[in-house]
């Protein structure tokens, strides 16, 4: 039995653009980590090989040909957000089951159709992101830019809008550990949404509790206390951040917008509230209601 | 971006949306002359319309109607200059006056919820479409629209049938639904609403007002975006910020902050704004993400931004080291100190620094060493946050 989810010491991972500096950059850091990174994809360079510190990895020309030759289970892409689009679609085509987009600044109208391709699909693709960190199942694998070592495996299961966030979060609660930590993404449009990783960490055994971690812009928090309040009943603790932002302003993720009375942290909060889940009011607050969860299980 | 009114008509025009003919004026004697011309060429009134980037202009007097040039040319005195809603007027549209027989209302709107794109389309327009959909529900119709299979005549006209338009307007209806939806897609706007779109007494269905945001994101394929930038609105600060690549915000406190990753510095403004209570009501100045990398120079930069602002009293670098230890995050702040200097800008505030994460230790260490003035460390976010509340209340 894996303590994770989406993401085991088992997958296979392959690089949508690991010949570029960012692929490279975080490829030989996945490797590093302990991620089985099995090869990269770029039809111009299909055919060449990447050393990474002693792993010599091939490059293909196409998802379909890498999968077929190595196995590989998951996708990490890195191509600019010019090219994000086709390259989603084609991981979509050789139905990848995970595919993990950190790319940050892709045209929302790209966003909505690969979502939309990926459906008429048949959703064989999971998709985590855009403008995302990836995700990370602690002491197994790791698929994006989340630093591998600032945590410990664990039975704590952690989904967050915010990069960052889940860093400081991991950071807190270092010596309790993690299961799986999901990075959804800021982007207004996301592959992946909290209630997807709730109800994933809800069925996976070896999750005890749950960090949630939110922020001003839409409305998935709301959506996500309606659904905790039916469907989960491991305990969920709450962070949501940008109480202070002003309306109409965009807080660096292209999602993190308060538009008139829409959107605010408040109204996350008192969602969240509302069925139970405790929210903190600052992120040292939030690993602290969360140890205390631990500690009384 | 959001587009002023004239703006998103004139892209509607481009698209062969049906549009009022209209002026720009930024002085009263400009809307003179733009009335004088609408007047020669046959219409019987002019209408001189505030051009802000807010709602309730009507409510608020800056859409006025006016029968001849002289008239034209004291409204728009009046309405220039004037302040809704926080916005002041710098320029109104003195556009033809059109025969209005019915009222509707149709948007294209991204549908974060279902991910999908979406279309409200009703035939009680002119007002706040949220009030209708409040008291008259059946009246809206929204229609989702996939990004697939985009919107042809028959979805246009299925698109206006929800809507219950009346039967008159129908097909005009749909031949604006189709090239809004040219507009929508060709322009990556997340945003293109027309209310009212309007049935006139001889039978057309036209745009008589625009609102159209675009995609900030989609600036590499859409590079005449550029163009429609209100630049003379922007805050000074923010411009600057913005021309060396610097996401930064600005608010109205005290504590400058400055940290790494959209989540990290929205959670900072929050915590920096509880510690603040205490300290009579202290706020974050601004919002600044520098970002993964925090390098000298990034760091230099947003010091250098954030230290302009003359409302600042007291600094918080919040920087969490993952991808990038604190170890190279605190040779940044140093090499950021030494680089200010060679510019000749001091910082001449207290800097309170957090650096938590990867190589913390060894960060905290190379700023203590380096012993620069005013840089005191704090290791957690909370306490970091009420010092340079406390300092920023003594400094003001």
């Amino acid at each position: 039995m894996s303590m994770a989810i989406w993401l085991t010491e088992n997958s296979k991972i392959i690089v949508q653009g690991m010949t570029g500096s960012e692929g490279m950059k975080h490829s030989r850091r996945m490797l590093a980590a302990g991620a089985k990174v099995v090869g990269g994809v770029n039809a111009r360079k299909a055919g060449q090989s990447v050393d990474f510190d002693g792993t010599t990895l091939p490059v293909f020309g196409t998802v379909r040909e890498a999968m077929a030759e190595t196995g590989a289970d998951v996708s990490v892409v890195f191509v600019p957000p010019k090219f994000t689009k086709d390259a989603v679609v084609e991981a979509i085509d050789a139905e990848i089951p995970l595919c993990v987009v950190i790319t940050e600044g892709i045209p929302v109208h790209d966003t909505a159709y690969f979502w939309a391709y990926a459906g008429s699909r048949g959703n064989k693709t999971r998709i985590i992101g855009p403008n995302c960190p990836g995700i990370a199942s602690p002491g197994k694998s790791n698929a994006g830019i989340i630093p591998a070592d600032i945590t410990s495996p664990g039975r704590i299961g952690l989904v967050s809008k915010s990069g960052t966030l889940t860093y400081q979060m991991m950071y807190e609660l270092r010596d309790i550990g993690f299961s799986t930590c999901v990075g959804i993404g800021g982007d207004p449009v996301i592959g992946t949404t909290h209630i997807d990783a709730l109800q994933a960490f809800q069925d996976d055994p070896e999750t005890d509790a749950i960090v949630m971690i939110g922020e001003i812009g839409g409305d998935a928090e709301e959506r996500a206390a309606a659904y905790i309040e039916k469907n989960i009943t491991k305990p969920v603790v709450g962070y949501v951040a940008g109480f202070t932002a002003p309306e109409g302003k965009t807080m660096g993720h292209a999602g993190a917008i308060v538009s008139g009375s829409a959107g605010t942290a408040q109204a996350k909060k008192e969602a969240l509230e509302k069925v139970g889940v405790r929210v903190g009011k600052t992120p040292s607050e939030t690993a602290r209601l969360m140890r205390e969860i631990m500690q009384s299980l | 971006m959001d587009l002023f009114e004239h703006q998103a008509k004139e892209l509607f025009a481009e698209y062969g949306v049906p549009v009022p003919t209209g002026k720009v004026a930024h002085t009263p004697q400009e809307a003179r002359a733009a009335a004088e011309e609408l007047f020669a060429a046959g219409s019987s009134k002019v209408v001189v319309k505030a051009q802000v980037k807010t709602g309730g202009r009507g409510k608020a007097g800056g859409v006025k109607l006016a029968d001849n040039a002289d008239e034209a040319e004291a409204l728009a005195g009046q309405i220039l200059g004037m302040d809704i809603k926080g916005h002041t007027v710098h320029k109104v549209l003195v556009e033809e006056g059109s025969a209005i027989a019915q009222e509707y209302y149709f948007s294209f709107l991204l549908d974060r919820a279902n991910r999908t794109f979406l279309s409200i389309c009703s035939a009680e327009g002119g007002m706040e479409i949220e009030e209708v959909a409040a008291t008259n529900p059946d009246a809206v119709a929204k229609v989702p629209v996939s990004a697939l299979d985009g919107v042809d005549r028959a979805k246009a006209l299925e698109i206006a049938k929800a809507g219950r338009l009346p039967a008159e307007a129908q097909e005009g209806a749909a031949t604006l639904i189709e090239r809004l939806w040219a507009v929508f897609t060709d322009e990556d706007a997340t945003l293109v609403e027309v209310n009212p779109m309007i049935l006139t007494t001889d039978g057309q269905v036209k745009a008589l007002d625009g609102k159209v945001t675009l995609d900030d994101n989609a600036r590499f394929r859409q590079a005449e975006h550029e163009a429609l930038e209100d630049k003379a609105a922007a805050d000074p600060l923010e411009a600057r910020a913005k021309a060396k690549d610097l996401n930064y915000v600005k608010l109205d406190g005290t504590v400058g902050v400055i940290g790494n990753g959209a989540g990290l510095v929205m959670s900072t403004l929050d915590v920096v704004a509880y510690a603040g209570e205490q300290f009579g009501g202290q706020k974050p100045a601004n919002f600044l993400d520098i970002g993964g990398g925090a390098s000298a120079e990034v760091m230099a930069n947003g010091l250098e931004i954030v230290l302009s602002d003359a409302d600042v009293k007291a600094v918080f670098v919040n920087v969490f080291g993952g991808i990038t230890a604190c170890d190279a995050v605190a040779n940044g702040i140093v090499s950021a100190y030494k680089l200010l200097s060679e510019r000749g800008e001091n910082v001449d505030r207290p800097l309170v620094v957090r650096l938590d994460g990867n190589n913390a230790e060894l960060g905290r260490k190379i700023l203590r060493d380096a012993a620069l003035p005013g840089v005191e460390q704090v290791e957690t976010m909370d306490d970091a946050a009420r010092l340079a509340a406390e300092l920023a209340a003594a400094g003001a």
